[in-house]
């Protein structure tokens, strides 16, 4: 109590939205990551172990894997716009 | 004790100032520049390579031959198969041209990649998207393209409602919203990653305090790694955008079997 007292800082509103905006900014794009993060990870995993049980089908399987790491990224990507709209504007 | 770690703000890295026509819309600035050097190059590499072709490609008839099978071999008959052989120029024009713009990230003294701003990502998104819903309707026809486009075989009558809207929706907004965003974001990312590694090196190379900047060789080596990385980037972004338009242009002209 005695040291808000004594404190003579003023808190300015206005700095403390910007500094809630970064901190959602960094917890919304943390949180779109995690999704993703696990997505890629089944696709590339699903398509190494395709391509080691069928290397002459390594080609059409890559192929397929880079459309699912695409698609399934885009959301993290999202994520990542949303974080540069609340961080920087 | 790295007080002078001063990070621009994001504006100073994405825009730039006006060099012709300031104020219009159609003022001139860095990013027109690149996409002016990228069509050139493009159109320059292809150009030279079919006017002096011979039965034995050299030099710049090897590189345009190589992208021409890449496209043909990876991305069409991957995806149209091929009756969509037809399709080679605009692909390749799309895949060069993204390309070549994306690549001008990692050029010295350039070090920006064309796609890091909306304006090729969203134009192209439209091109895409236009494109492919006039292909569907040329093959089925209007009230024909909005059934095989919302409508897929074999759902139950319960369900129907609500998996045509999913469809309308991610057919004709998601689609070519993601395909705009995935290019410019994962341009944009990469811009961002190369520029925070360049400003750490610099604070610390230039820190008053002189433990701090042998440490200087952590984020520079990271910096030339992720170089190397933004090439691959570079390349798989190009293929990505090229690949779904495949995709897209397929499944608006196909029939169910």
């Amino acid at each position: 109590m005695s040291l808000l007292a004594a404190s003579n800082v003023t808190i300015n509103a206005q700095e403390i939205l910007k500094g809630l905006g970064a901190v959602g900014a960094g917890i919304g794009y943390g949180a779109a990551a995690v999704g993703p993060g696990i997505g890629i990870g089944i696709v590339v995993g699903n398509a190494i172990t395709a391509m080691a049980r069928q290397p002459e089908a390594a080609g059409m399987v890559r192929t397929t894997m880079f459309l699912g790491i695409a698609f399934t990224e885009a959301l993290a990507l999202i994520g990542f716009v949303v974080f540069i709209l609340l961080k920087f504007t | 004790m790295i007080g002078s770690l001063v990070f621009p703000p994001i504006g100073h890295l994405v825009q730039w100032k006006g060099i012709l026509f300031k104020g219009t819309p159609f003022e001139v600035n860095k990013t027109v520049l690149i996409m002016w050097a990228s069509v050139a190059i493009v159109f320059g590499v292809f150009r030279t390579a079919s006017r002096r072709a011979s039965l034995v490609p050299t030099g710049v008839q090897n590189l345009a031959e190589a992208t021409v099978d890449f496209v043909q071999n990876g991305i069409i008959l991957q995806t149209i198969g091929e009756e969509g052989l037809h399709f080679t120029p605009f692909l390749l024009a799309l895949f060069s041209f993204i390309l070549v713009g994306n690549i001008f990230e990692i050029i010295p003294l350039v070090q920006f990649p064309a796609n890091a701003r909306m304006a090729f990502p969203m134009f192209g998104a439209l091109m895409v998207w236009a494109i492919y819903n006039y292909l569907g309707v040329k093959e089925h026809g209007f009230i024909g393209y909005l059934k095989h486009a919302t409508v897929p075989p074999g759902v139950p009558k319960a369900m129907l409602p609500l998996v045509v809207l999913i469809e309308v929706v991610s057919k004709f907004l998601l689609q070519p919203f993601s395909l705009a965003v995935r290019l410019f974001a994962n341009e944009l990312a990469g811009h961002l990653l190369l520029v925070t590694f360049a400003v750490l090196s610099t604070t610390l190379l230039t820190a008053h305090t002189a433990f701090l900047k042998p440490i200087t060789v952590l984020p520079a080596v990271m910096l030339i790694a992720l170089t190397g990385f933004e090439l691959l980037v570079a390349v798989l972004q190009a293929f990505i955008f090229t690949i779904l338009t495949g995709v897209y242009i397929a499944a608006a002209t196909s029939h169910e079997h």
